[in-house]
């Protein structure tokens, strides 16, 4: 077990675990942020996307070793004091869900790529979701969605 | 929720027939608040402070039930979607009936006793309006949670009515009159999933997400083979590993449904360290030779259980003869399948002074409670099971495994609550699987291309050479057979050690693809239409019992009209059509797939045409139609679960892929308008998507796809 400091949606988390332990398992076992999912723990999947300095990263395989000092955003830190941001809002309008499993992974996907790409093609956002599995296959949805948003 | 003899009383609420007795009923008189509840059965509490809630009683898996069903309650009961609070609730059958989801069942059986309680609690309220201004009920409506005299013009709301009519007698349900679907407001509109502000938020709803206090986590290894106990574990080394505070051996405790198989379970302070944990153990297995249960060896078992049949079967049509210019014959086969949730097995349990309490993601709760009585004797109040949102179902949840895994490790820690969590692999290679199966099939057309004899030889995996694993026998009512008196069936069973399940449209899933895909090889054999040799046979015979014939030729017009069935599409492009009655539903598939040269397949377009009578919630049913097909064409295009040895070689989302955004082209979903009582839609579209694929494979390229997954062929074509 060692002491480990990141940044998680704004706030400072100091950390006593062992040192190999993914982001993940941090997020979700000792700070309670369960919005992250696991999925595959290979970065197969997308279910454990966060943010790292604004890129959308698979925190199933990053050891919170190598992210000392590092700013995290995770899908409770999109709202702003409860308050969802226009495409978690489209993601609702739209009933994208089925399951909801692994729409906070989506969403965070989507996010970034929107951060990043004001208007992204079809193949944009198909090229930049592709690591993001849905099993009840939302996809068209997703998709849609974030047409919308990007409109 | 406290009120007198409320147990006693909720017992009386459920009829034999499933439909509910009402009785007015108010909570225990509150005297700090001065909030009275109208509470006619526990599905509705109107309370005089303005609030509506509505119970949805079965496990939310991603199918939208939390929000369909209590949408039946609403409409009847007039309220606006907006002024209802949607609560889910502890399990209860006797209360609220079945609260299993799965067979696609749930709206078949709540859709008329929903409303009915609704319209019962509506007239309640307007029988106290009418009360209080002493005027005849026939001067009152319902509108938006208020009453209005329409004389007078007066009116009162249902908040304001709750004290008074809970002091009134409940007509009989059944005695009350229901809307005219042409005044619905709100069923067969689209409404969002009512807990989509949570999914977005990334609120804790899953069963993966649960925290108790002071809770451990846990890991556990099973024999990688199915069966077999643990003979020695290195549990010394393991327990001092960072983290663990107890590492121990479990005996296995075997239920058809979901028992414990045998393991080592280690308790830690994370699921990380737990993991670490039980990946370092050596242990020593006492288990039975394991190698014949093999994908290979079952391979060539059925072989040769087609070479020579045993079965006499049923059915009158004779063997084809070899050379035969008006027969033809194939042998279909698909392989087993993993359910593959999103949301890997996982339960918190705690166990305490001889309860058990689970916060659990099941389709099947009442299943959990009776696996846990048949291994520990425990009496229903001994039992308390948290159901939450399941991320994703697909059948898997219905056995609970995973449930007795979980009470099996707290009860080793008595006092403390435990979270089991499966890895990915674990939920590959510890799965209840999708059957595996073999049809040989045989068929022979006369001069004018009808067929004159129809035979299928269906070679299943089962757990004894008499019994099938679930999905493994075909009954005569599925088409074409329904409609050929002379068609003959025969069994061959294979026994194995595999764990066999509910996967999604069970049976239907297979039998869809062999008997669909030779219906195309007859019907091209025939030298007619795919689509019109396939409406002369549901033409044939209108005396067919149990297929309605009629909403499947609809269903088949409506996906065919849409499709535009028969275009010209650029060479290697194609459409292909199938059909399928399952779970209640007719729905009818049109897909158009391009294969290029090099063999490639990308489906560019589905569309369905559904007949399960009337739509509760429109977006949702599409939700699912599309969700469903597409689940098909996962399983079709790449899936395929191998067994070595004994041991379920795939592990993770690489080697059991599943469709990506990328693969994905556009999908149509048509509802034919139907007078039918109401079905479900979690299942019945998947299983034609497959052969309609396939047989536009055929279409485009001239191969002919017999065998399941679609990439393990070379499709290609110059």
């Amino acid at each position: 077990m060692a002491m480990h400091t990141i940044n998680v949606n704004g706030k400072s988390e100091t950390v006593d675990v062992t040192s190999d332990t993914p982001l993940l398992w941090v997020l979700r076992d000792t700070l309670g942020y369960t919005g992250t999912k696991f999925g595959c723990g290979k970065g197969l999947c997308g279910a454990c996307t966060v943010h790292l300095d604004g890129q959308a990263v698979r925190s199933c395989s990053m050891p919170i070793s190598s992210l000392e000092g590092q700013s995290i955003t995770t899908i409770e830190g999109l709202a702003d004091n409860g308050k969802l941001t226009p495409l978690q809002e489209i993601w609702c309008e739209q009933d994208v869900a089925q399951c909801g499993y692994c729409q906070g992974g989506q969403i965070m996907s989507a996010t970034a790529l929107l951060n990043k790409t004001e208007k992204p093609s079809e193949h944009e956002i198909e090229s930049a979701m592709a690591g993001n599995l849905c099993r009840c296959a939302t996809y068209s949805r997703i998709k849609k969605a974030i047409i919308t948003a990007a409109t | 929720m406290k009120a007198t003899n409320r147990r006693d009383f909720f017992k009386l609420t459920v009829l034999a027939t499933g439909g509910f007795m009402l009785k007015a009923q108010t909570k225990a008189a509150d005297t700090k608040k001065a909030t009275e509840s109208f509470i006619p059965h526990p599905f509705i509490e109107i309370t005089s402070d303005g609030k509506i809630t509505l119970t949805s009683h079965i496990p939310e898996i991603g199918q939208g039930i939390k929000t369909s069903l209590p949408m039946l309650i609403a409409e009847e009961l007039e309220v606006d979607w907006e002024q209802v609070n949607i609560i889910s609730q502890v399990v209860n059958e006797d209360i609220f009936g079945r609260q299993t989801a799965g067979g696609s069942q749930s709206t078949a059986m709540n859709y008329q006793r929903l409303r009915q309680l609704g319209a019962a609690t509506k007239q309640m309220l307007i029988q106290a309006a009418a009360n209080k201004w002493s005027v005849p009920t026939s001067e009152c409506t319902a509108t938006a949670g208020t009453i209005i005299h329409t004389t007078s013009k007066k009116s009162i709301t249902y908040a304001e009515l709750a004290a008074d009519a809970s002091s009134l007698a409940a007509p009989h349900p059944k005695s009350v009159i229901l809307k005219d679907a042409k005044d619905f407001k709100l069923l067969g509109t689209r409404i969002s999933g009512v807990d989509n502000d949570k999914v977005v938020k990334g609120d804790p709803l899953f069963g993966i997400d649960q925290v108790q206090p002071s809770m451990k986590y846990a890991a556990f290894l099973r024999c990688p083979s199915f069966t077999g106990e643990v003979k020695s574990a290195n549990l010394d080394e393991i327990k001092k590993m960072p983290g663990v505070s107890h590492a121990f051996i479990l005996k296995s405790a075997p239920l058809p449904t979901g028992g414990v198989f045998g393991g080592v379970a280690v308790i830690a302070d994370s699921t990380w360290n737990a993991w670490k944990a039980k990946d370092a153990l050596k242990v020593e297995w006492d288990q039975q030779d394991t190698a014949e249960h093999d994908s290979d060896q079952y391979e060539k078992i059925a072989q040769e259980a087609i070479d020579n049949p045993k079965d006499k079967g049923t059915g009158t049509s004779k063997q084809t003869k070899q050379g035969d210019a008006n027969s033809i014959e194939s042998i279909y086969h698909y392989p087993l399948l993993a359910h593959n949730t999103m949301e890997p097995q996982n339960c918190t349990a705690l166990y305490e002074a001889g309860k058990f309490e689970f916060w659990a993601p099941t389709q099947s709760p009442g299943r959990a409670i009776s696996a846990l009585n048949e291994i520990y004797k425990t009496k229903p109040e001994q039992v308390r099971v948290n159901v939450t949102r399941s991320g994703g179902g697909f059948g898997r949840r219905i056995n609970s495994d995973f449930m007795m895994e979980a009470a099996a490790i707290a009860r080793e820690i008595e006092g403390t609550p435990v979270k089991l969590t499966w890895t990915r692999e674990q939920d590959i290679q510890q799965d209840y699987y999708r059957n595996a199966c073999w049809h040989h099939l045989q068929g022979t057309l006369d001069p004018a291309g009808n067929i004159s004899s129809f035979s299928d030889h269906v070679v299943a995996l089962g757990t004894n050479h008499k019994s099938a694993g679930i999905g493994g026998k075909l009954s005569k009512k599925v088409f074409p057979l329904v409609f050929l008196p002379q068609a003959k069936i025969s069994h061959t069973v294979i026994p194995t050690n595999i764990p066999f399940g509910w996967w999604r449209a069970p049976g239907s899933n297979g039998h869809a693809f062999a008997l669909q895909c030779f219906t195309d090889e007859l019907a091209h054999k025939a030298d007619k239409d795919p689509v019109a040799f396939r409406k002369e046979i549901l033409n044939s015979n209108a005396k067919v019992r149990g297929y309605d014939a009629k909403r499947m030729l609809g269903a088949l017009e409506a996906a065919t009209k849409k499709a535009g069935w028969g275009k010209t599409l650029p060479k290697g492009s194609a459409q292909g059509v199938a059909f399928y009655y399952s779970h209640r539903g007719y729905v009818a598939v049109v897909a158009e797939v391009t294969v290029t040269n090099d063999g490639k397949v990308k489906v560019d377009k589905l569309t369905a045409a559904v007949n399960v009578g009337p739509i509760v919630n429109l977006s949702g049913a599409e939700n699912q139609v599309q969700g469903s097909m597409l689940d098909g064409l996962s399983a079709a295009l790449y899936q395929k679960i191998e067994l070595v040895d004994g041991v379920v070689k795939n592990s993770n989302f690489d080697d059991y892929p599943a469709l990506r955004m990328p693969d994905v082209g556009e999908v149509e979903v048509v509802f034919v308008e139907s007078k039918a009582a109401p079905t479900g839609l979690g299942e019945p579209a998947l299983p034609p998507a497959i052969p309609a694929v396939c047989n536009a494979i055929f279409s485009a390229t001239g191969k002919r796809v017999r065998t399941l997954p679609i990439s393990d062929h070379d499709l290609s074509w110059t």
